[in-house]
């Protein structure tokens, strides 16, 4: 059942993510990765991290892949330009992927010796990870909110119109 | 049909990483790119993961959620510099912002 329910997950996202990189239309690029984080939502909840399953649906479809959505919208004109958008640089591209993914595979394959028994079992993580939060990672976790603050209003201060005006 | 070991999430995470250099590496769109950076930093944060789940403890779950907080904030930011690219040059396309060059 756990590996049936694996290949299905490992199917719709490997799926979804060659047609997010291969499709000539950004807004079909941009949906097909939203099936993409739904897949990894799903490994997740498999690996029992139920928090960050969670996590994972409110912040990446929820905000980032809107932000995403956003930027397709205000960058295109898509009343006067057409979506499309080419791939260029295809045979290098893939000799590097390619390369790249066989490295990888042979890492993970050949010469790993990590040990494979069987997983540890949790009911939930979330009152472990709180636990964490305060304790251990407190520190790092003050520091990633104060990027984030400053991040967000960069971000904000970056994409504003008309300085000009304002300042006048 | 065998049990799932940790080579079968390796190995999803490896074929996501590298769809996700592919992406970057051929498509002109500058959000595209941005798209295929979101989805390098998911088969990272499934390695994280996965290893945090057969090695027993709850450290790969709590560095995968700063990964999380980075990439929101490495969004905005991104998409802001997008932003003032096209309101400036008119294009997002990768290959026609090359002032720098001459």
């Amino acid at each position: 059942m756990e590996v049936i329910m694996f290949w299905i997950l490992a199917v719709i996202i490997v799926a979804s993510a060659i047609a997010t990189v291969f499709s000539k239309n950004i807004i079909y690029s941009a949906f097909s990765l939203l099936f993409s984080f739904l897949g990894v939502a799903g490994i997740y909840a498999m690996l029992s991290a139920d928090f960050l399953a969670v996590t994972q649906i409110m912040v990446y479809v929820g905000g980032i892949l809107t932000l995403l959505l956003f930027g397709v919208m205000l960058t295109n004109r898509i009343t006067t330009m057409s979506l499309k958008t080419d791939v260029f640089n295809f045979i290098p591209g893939l000799i590097i992927a390619a390369v790249m993914l066989g490295s990888l595979l042979y890492v993970i394959w050949v010469t790993g010796t990590w040990a494979k028994h069987s997983p540890a079992v949790w009911d939930t993580t979330v009152e472990s990870i709180g636990t964490l939060t305060i304790t251990q990672y407190l520190l790092p976790f003050e520091m990633v909110a104060i990027i984030l603050l400053v991040a967000v209003v960069g971000a904000s201060y970056i994409a504003r119109k008309d300085k000009q005006n304002i300042k006048s | 049909m065998e049990s799932l070991t940790l080579n079968h999430f390796l190995t999803l995470s490896a074929i996501l990483f590298s769809l996700g250099v592919f992406g970057v590496m051929t498509r002109r769109n500058a959000v595209v790119v941005l798209m295929g950076i979101e989805l390098m930093l998911n088969s990272a944060n499934i390695n994280l993961i996965a290893f945090s789940r057969f090695n027993g403890n709850l450290d790969g779950q709590m560095l995968a959620i700063f990964v999380i907080v980075l990439a929101a904030a490495e969004a905005a930011v991104a998409l802001a510099i997008i932003l003032n690219m096209y309101s400036n040059l008119k294009t997002v396309n990768l290959d026609e912002v090359d002032q720098l060059k001459e």
